[in-house]
C-alpha cells in the first residue's frame, strides 16, 4: 500500500513540475527545446558524478542546470549563425547526449550510475532510496528532491507570472516595456533543466519529455485561459501517474512507460472530444453550419 | 517638456551585416500625427524597433523627450504588427489590454482592480467593451487590432508607435482607429504610424516621414507629400503615385 502511494506521489510530483513548465514551452512553441534539454543534461549529471564520486543529488542538479543553459545558448548561437532552428536543436542535443553516454560508459566500472536507469528511470525503486538525516529516515529521497523542485517552480512562476505570460504572448511588447525577456527565457530554461534532473532518476531522461509536453498539450485543448491551462496540465499529469501506475501493475509492465502512455491516451481523448477544440466538436459545428446554409 | 518627443541622430541598423537603415536623422514635433511611409523593405518597422531598443543599432542615437529610451519607457506606447503574435494564445481581450499596464506595475505587483478598470475603459474607447471576456482567437482581424490599440492606450503614454494598424482591417475598425488618433492628438500626444495606403495619407496625417533605406524627406504633409518626393521614395514601383499626391495639391 505504501509502495503504491510513494510511486504515485513521485509520478504526480514529476507530472506537476513538468506540467507547469510544459505549458510555457508549448505556448512558446519550444516543446523540442524541452526535449533537447532533457537529453543534454546527461553529461552534466555524469561530470557531477565523476567530480563528487557520489549520487549527491544537489551537485547533479547544479551540473545539469548548467548544461541545460549551455544547451539553450548553443542552440541560439547556431540559429543566429544561420542554421534552421530544428537542425540546431537536433545537432546540439544529440552531440551533448552522446558525450554524456561516453562519459558514463567509460566510468561505468567506477561509478554506480546505470545508463538504462538514466534513460528510462526506475520509479519502482523510489521507496527504498530514502533520505537519511542524522540517522532519521525521512522517506524517499526522490520525493524530497521533486517536492523541493516543485516548490521552486511554483515560487518562481507565481512570483513572475505576469512576466512569463507576456514573454510567451508578445516578447516584443515585453521588451519595449523594459521586461528583461532574455533573463526570463533563461530562467524558464533553467527551471526545465532542474525539473528534468529531479525527474530523471524516477522516469528517466526520455520519458520526462512526455511529462513536459503531453499534459500541457492536452490542457491547451481544454481551455482558453492560461491559469486554467496550468491547472489542467497538472491534473492531467496526476491522473496519468495514478492511472498509468495501476495500468502497469495490471499489465506487469514498465511503470514510467505506462504513465506516459496514459498521458497519451488522455491527450487522444481531448483531441477527439474537447468541447472547445476537439475534432468531434469542430466537425459537428461545421455540419451544423452546413445544414443551416443548405 | 520642451524637447522633441523623438529625436533620431544618424541611426544605422543592419540585419546580419546588411544595412537596412543608413544614417537616418530627424526630429518629430510634439502633438502631431505622423505617417511613416515607404516601399516594402524600406526599413519602416526596423526603424520603430530600433528606436524601441528591440533591435541593436549599428550606430546612432535616439532620444525620447531629450533622454535615452531606457529612462523614458513609461512615456512610450507601442502597437506591434498584428501578425507578430499568436492569437491562439489562451487568454481574453481584457487580459491582453491589461498587459499594457505591466510596465507600470514593476517587478512583483500583480494587475488588480485598478488595472482592470483602466483596461475596461480603454476597451470601451475602441468600441470593444462588449468583447472584454472574449477569447482572442474568436475576434475578427479588425477587433484584434482594436484590442492592440486599447492595450497601447492602457500604457497611458505621451508618444505612440504603431506598426501598420490599418493593415487588413474592416471599415469600422479603420474609423475607430482614426477617431482614436484624433483624440490622442487633442490630448497633445504624438503618434507615429507606419502606413501603406497612400490614398489616405493627406486625410490622416499632419506630418510624413518618407523612408527608403535612408530618410528621403520629412516635414508637414502639405510640403513633403509631393510627387517628386514620392518618386524618390518609391522609384518607378508605383505608377499611381501621381494620382495620390499631385491631384489634391493642384486643387489647393
Amino acid at each position: 500500500m505504501m509502495f503504491d502511494f510513494w510511486i504515485i506521489l513521485t509520478g504526480t510530483l514529476v507530472a506537476a513540475t513538468s506540467g507547469i513548465l510544459g505549458c510555457f514551452l508549448v505556448l512558446r512553441k519550444m516543446s523540442l527545446v524541452g526535449d533537447a534539454i532533457s537529453h543534454s543534461v546527461l553529461p552534466g549529471i555524469a561530470i557531477a558524478f565523476m567530480v563528487s564520486g557520489s549520487r549527491d543529488s544537489l551537485l547533479m542538479m547544479v551540473g545539469a542546470a548548467v548544461l541545460g543553459l549551455i544547451t539553450v545558448f548553443l542552440i541560439q548561437l547556431l540559429q543566429q549563425g544561420g542554421l534552421q532552428s530544428d537542425a540546431s536543436i537536433g545537432i546540439v542535443f544529440t552531440a551533448l547526449f552522446a558525450i554524456g553516454v561516453i562519459l558514463i560508459s567509460r566510468n561505468a566500472a567506477n561509478i554506480d550510475l546505470d545508463l538504462d536507469c538514466v534513460l528510462f528511470g526506475e520509479i519502482a525503486y523510489v521507496q527504498w532510496d530514502t533520505l537519511i538525516i542524522n540517522g532519521y529516515d525521512m522517506g524517499p529521497a526522490a520525493v524530497w528532491f521533486l517536492g523541493i523542485t516543485l516548490l521552486i517552480v511554483l515560487a518562481v512562476i507565481g512570483l513572475f507570472y505576469k512576466q512569463f505570460k507576456i514573454c510567451a504572448f508578445d516578447p516584443a511588447l515585453a521588451a519595449a516595456l523594459g521586461i528583461p525577456v532574455a533573463l526570463f527565457h533563461y530562467l524558464l530554461m533553467g527551471l526545465v533543466s532542474l525539473s528534468t534532473v529531479a525527474s530523471f532518476e524516477s522516469v528517466g531522461a526520455i520519458l520526462v519529455v512526455g511529462m513536459l509536453i503531453v499534459p500541457a498539450a492536452t490542457a491547451y485543448l481544454l481551455t482558453d485561459r492560461l491559469s486554467i491551462m496550468l491547472l489542467y496540465s497538472v491534473l492531467v499529469g496526476a491522473l496519468s501517474s495514478a492511472g498509468g501506475y495501476y495500468f502497469a501493475k495490471w499489465l506487469d509492465a514498465s511503470i514510467a512507460g505506462s504513465m506516459i502512455t496514459a498521458a497519451g491516451l488522455l491527450f487522444l481523448l481531448a483531441f477527439l472530444f474537447s468541447p472547445l477544440h476537439g475534432l468531434v466538436a469542430r466537425f459537428s459545428k461545421r455540419r451544423r453550419m452546413k445544414s443551416m446554409t443548405a | 517638456m520642451n524637447s522633441y518627443p523623438l529625436e533620431v541622430q544618424n541611426l544605422t541598423v543592419a540585419y546580419q551585416k546588411k544595412p537596412v537603415l543608413r544614417s537616418v536623422s530627424f526630429q518629430i514635433p510634439s502633438g502631431k500625427l505622423i505617417g511613416v511611409l515607404g516601399p516594402n523593405g524600406a526599413g519602416k518597422s526596423t526603424m520603430l524597433k530600433a528606436v524601441l531598443g528591440l533591435l541593436p543599432k549599428v550606430d546612432g542615437e535616439v532620444k525620447i523627450f531629450g533622454k535615452p529610451y531606457q529612462e523614458q519607457r513609461k512615456l512610450v506606447g507601442y502597437v506591434p504588427q498584428r501578425e507578430s503574435v499568436d492569437w491562439d494564445f489562451p487568454t481574453n481581450a481584457l487580459d491582453v489590454v491589461m498587459m499594457g499596464r505591466y510596465g507600470h506595475l514593476g517587478w512583483f505587483r500583480r494587475p488588480g482592480a485598478e488595472e482592470r478598470r483602466i483596461a475596461l475603459d480603454c476597451l470601451g474607447k475602441v468600441g470593444m467593451a462588449d468583447f472584454a471576456g472574449r477569447q482572442i482567437s474568436q475576434l475578427s482581424g479588425g477587433q484584434q487590432q482594436r484590442v492592440f490599440l486599447a492595450r497601447a492606450l492602457a500604457q497611458n503614454a505621451q508618444l505612440y508607435f504603431m506598426d501598420e494598424p490599418f493593415a487588413g482591417v474592416d471599415a469600422t475598425t479603420e474609423k475607430a482607429i482614426i477617431g482614436l488618433l484624433h483624440e490622442l492628438k487633442e490630448q497633445g500626444k504624438t503618434v507615429l504610424v507606419v502606413h501603406h495606403d497612400l490614398s489616405t495619407v493627406k486625410e490622416y496625417f499632419d506630418h510624413v516621414l518618407l523612408l527608403n533605406g535612408e530618410l528621403v524627406a520629412e516635414g508637414t504633409t502639405e510640403d513633403t507629400f509631393t510627387p517628386q518626393n514620392l518618386q524618390r521614395t518609391y522609384g518607378g514601383r508605383i505608377a499611381m503615385i501621381q494620382d495620390f499626391a499631385a491631384v489634391p495639391i493642384e486643387m489647393e
